[in-house]
């Protein structure tokens, strides 16, 4: 029993033709989603938050309500905390992120109001790199202030930013000062180059992980160079400020393309700015050299690895020991990286790493800052801290800076960027 | 050269798993890159190695059957043995987290559709509800958990076993969302939340006495999978001291807490193996040198990386695990473009009926004695590429109830070949 004779007459055609605007359109995003719930199960906000729908809802099926036309996004999608969990969760593809970024700039552009205090302080807390411009002109009096109570307590109130957390020190000297007064790159190759992407955090509050990149890449014998730059635009996904996040990506793109034609590939020393230039830049916005930027962009210590015998170098090498507790930040699980710093550290005499588990920190940027979100920020982190006081570690470990101001928080451990650790291994 | 490995297994599902940890008890260094999440949390928890071949009634036992499949199909490429042989591997992993191992007879455990499914080995917290104890069994649903209707599921279980079996739905204690994801009610009673505080009583006591007004002559409560996330056998245990009866979970769909605390064991035990596991990232293509793969590339978003190996395992899943794919024109495997038997006619890919033998659930790879996938021609793709789990083709998991044999056999036989054939090469 065939159906053969009948295939003349049923000649399926395209249903849905590819969208012609080069990859916004969602609809097929929507259509791959079969519903398994994978997301749901893995998202750390529904896990203790019951009145967040989850990124089933915030992605596909919000996505076709819009589709009516005259239907709301709705406002729970400030509730996301944009750790993309759900991205790396999906076996079908669905590009879940990219919708919670779409419809969350949709939301803060057509229904926030633009002198509400939420308004207000969002814009303020995804800018830190203006902020911290400001307090690295008076590191010393910027952190007296910032650590006030009385500057807290206004803070709390007025803005709407806890008091429950320590504000972050600026550095005495920027890393770009730094650099400046170093008089640059030490090391000058035609074969080898890097441009490093420093972020906001490293050139304004841990230089020291910027140094580390600096001297780990020249003992390899690549010539770094560090090109102007802004944000990578991670906290401005996250608060909806899309306009904000377009304006640093024009800057960033064209130095960064500029770089890549004189022969380097980026390297970025924190995982959320890689994650950034390498999915959310050509996910979001249509800029001439942003898939180039894309394709060359690499998390520091994974260039190495490829590029390099890094494994082979570090098992020479020894540091005084000590034991760290490991916490892959979810930006470095979305780049496939979770297990590499513990891979590295393995053949290293004196390093010890234990894992503390697969769970989410909590803070996720900006998030974890806003006192409304600060008890939920708590509820999800709570898994970690306990998986680090288990491990009795001398330090912590992460490659994503607030992740790292998350575990100081709970545990009061200090935390080191597995860069420094390379560092210590290779240079003593 | 900066990533190599003796043995690269792609794809971490129980194929996978099962593939790493006997390679890596050969004495290889393994690594296994996974792309997503992978279908364990669509998984029942069971573990079943044959359940029907040849007609409706359900096999009882399952290794006497396995001689009279189709020479093709997984298990005759293995043999009987290495089924045996990995089930003994899946047991010491999982410790006393399962049960079945007992008797080489098939179980039969309810299933939230009604059903009874023939099965090898089962999660422990579904022991209490084996159909072979004959016992009045009571099933509770959830108003929220709309994916298990218990009255209707009693209703045709009722039909079917010889003893009574009855359901109820009550609300779950607490104030909940209407649509509150299942892992949400879990942690509430792994943590058995107070729910009144100047009584302080939980959340596992609020539940326990919603179901007593129901009870009746009931000497066993089945519940959908749900009791708990991490402390299931707490959870469990609470609940029947309080009732005073047995206590077992029910297997649901997707997503499945059974599925992800197998997960979890699993991932556990490639750890304890040394197993450096990669997660995120697809493997798009490979290079390839006078008949074998010499590296498989991983696809790290716009850039493709090179994973140095001297051995590969396939286990990248089947038509739900992607590892198979298809469009209007042919089915393929997509990573090393194996050849997948299939009809030029795709009008021939399916019969009418659903639920007749259809030609479209055996599509896959075909494998060698040595489960090295097929060419066209009848030669195998490359001298050191093995296949395991659901991407092979020749049998049929849903129909047969074979998914997790053919996984753990195929697994423990690829990964075990895998680290020899190195010893071989020294």
């Amino acid at each position: 029993m065939s159906d053969a004779e009948t295939s003349d007459e049923f000649e399926p055609v395209e249903v849905f033709p590819e969208a012609e605007s080069g990859g916004m359109d969602l609809r097929s995003g929507a259509d791959d989603c079969y519903k398994c719930s994978t997301c749901d199960s893995e998202c750390p906000v529904a896990a203790v938050d019951d009145d967040f729908p989850g990124p089933k809802f915030q992605g596909p099926e919000q996505w076709r309500l819009k589709r009516k036309g005259d239907q709301d996004i709705d406002d729970s999608v400030m509730n996301c905390s944009n750790c993309m969990r759900c991205d790396s969760a999906c076996p079908s593809d669905v590009p879940l992120s990219q919708m919670h970024n779409t419809a969350r700039g949709t939301f803060v552009e057509n229904r926030m109001e633009k002198f509400s205090r939420e308004y207000v302080r969002n814009r303020i807390l995804s800018n830190y790199g203006t902020l911290a411009w400001f307090g690295s002109k008076a590191p010393r009096l910027a952190n007296a202030v910032m650590s006030s109570s009385v500057v807290q307590t206004i803070n709390e109130k007025v803005m709407g930013i806890t008091a429950e957390r320590e504000f972050p020190e600026f550095a005495e000297q920027t890393f770009r000062a730094w650099w400046e007064e170093r008089g640059g790159a030490r090391v000058q190759s035609d074969e080898k180059r890097v441009a490093y992407f420093h972020g906001c955090y490293s050139n304004y509050n841990t230089p020291e992980v910027g140094k580390a990149m600096v001297r780990v890449f020249e003992e390899f014998g690549y010539e770094v160079m560090v090109p102007p730059q802004k944000c990578s635009g991670t906290p401005m996904f996250a608060n909806g400020m899309l306009p904000d996040a377009r304006r640093a990506a024009e800057t960033n793109v064209a130095e960064l393309s500029t770089a890549i034609e004189d022969g380097a590939d980026v390297i970025a020393s924190c995982t959320s700015c890689s994650l950034s230039l390498r999915q959310e830049y050509p996910e979001l916005f249509d800029l001439e050299g942003i898939e180039d930027v894309s394709a060359h962009t690499y998390e520091a210590l994974e260039y190495l690895r490829i590029h390099e015998d890094l494994s082979g170098a570090l098992a020479e090498s020894e540091v005084d020991s000590r034991k760290f507790a490991y916490h892959a930040p979810c930006h470095a699980r979305n780049q496939g990286l979770a297990g590499q710093a513990l891979e590295l550290l393995e053949g290293v005499e004196g390093a010890e790493a234990e894992d503390v588990g697969d769970s989410c920190s909590g803070i996720s940027g900006t998030y974890g800052w806003k006192t409304e979100k600060y008890d939920t920020s708590m509820k999800i982190g709570a898994e970690m801290f306990h998986h680090m006081e288990d491990a009795e570690p001398d330090a912590g470990m992460t490659e994503c800076p607030t992740c790292a101001m998350q575990m100081e928080h709970g545990t009061g451990y200090e935390i080191r960027h597995p860069l420094q650790v390379v560092e210590d291994a290779l240079l003593g | 050269m900066a990533i190599e490995d003796d043995v690269l297994v792609i794809g971490g599902g129980l194929a996978g798993a099962t593939a790493a940890i006997a390679a890596a008890r050969g004495g290889a260094a393994v690594r296994l890159v996974t792309y997503k999440e992978n279908t364990l949390r669509n998984a029942s928890g069971l573990i079943d190695v044959l359940g029907y071949h040849g007609s409706d009634e359900p096999i009882a036992e399952p290794f006497e059957a396995i001689p009279d499949l189709p020479d093709e199909h997984p298990y005759r490429k293995v043999g009987v043995d290495a089924v045996r042989e990995s089930l003994a591997l899946f047991d010491e992993i999982t410790e006393d987290f399962y049960e079945g191992s007992h008797t080489e007879t098939n179980a039969l455990s309810p299933t939230y559709g009604g059903r009874v499914k023939p099965t090898s080995r089962y999660p422990a917290s579904a022991a209490a509800g084996l159909a072979s104890r004959l016992e009045e069994t009571l099933l509770v649903g959830f108003e929220t958990v709309t994916t298990f209707d218990a009255p209707l599921a009693a209703e045709r279980l009722d039909s079917s076993v010889p003893f009574d079996v009855r359901g109820v739905t009550i609300p779950f204690p607490g104030d909940y969302r209407a649509d509150a994801r299942i892992t949400r009610l879990a942690g509430a009673l792994d943590a058995d939340d107070v729910l009144d505080r100047q009584r302080r009583i939980g959340t596992r006591e609020v539940l326990a006495a919603r179901v007593a007004e129901h009870l009746g002559n009931a000497e066993r409560v089945g519940f959908p999978a749900i009791l708990g996330d991490h402390e299931p056998r707490e959870v469990r245990e609470s609940l029947e001291s309080e009732l005073g009866v047995p206590v077992f979970e029910v297997p649901m769909g997707p997503p499945s807490l059974p599925g992800m605390r197998l997960e979890d064991r699993l991932e556990r035990a490639l750890d304890e193996e040394g197993v450096r596991v990669e997660a995120g990232n697809p493997v798009v293509g490979y290079d390839e040198d006078d008949g074998r793969i010499t590296a498989a590339y991983v696809d790290r978003g716009r850039r493709r990386v090179p994973y140095h190996a001297e051995q590969v395992v396939l286990a990248t899943g089947g038509l739900v695990g992607k590892g198979i794919d298809s469009d209007r024109e042919g089915v393929t495997e997509p990573v090393f473009d194996c050849h997948v038997p299939q009809s030029e006619d795709r009008y021939e890919w399916f019969h009418d009926e659903v639920f007749d033998d259809q030609p479209y659930a055996r599509f896959g790879v075909r494998v060698d004695e040595d489960l090295r996938p097929l060419s066209s021609n009848g030669k195998p793709e490359f001298a050191n590429l093995r296949a395991t789990g659901a991407v092979l083709g020749d049998y049929d998991l849903a129909r047969e109830k074979s998914g997790s044999g053919v996984s753990l056999s195929t697994g423990l036989v690829a990964g075990r070949r895998a680290s020899e054939d190195l010893q071989h090469n020294e």
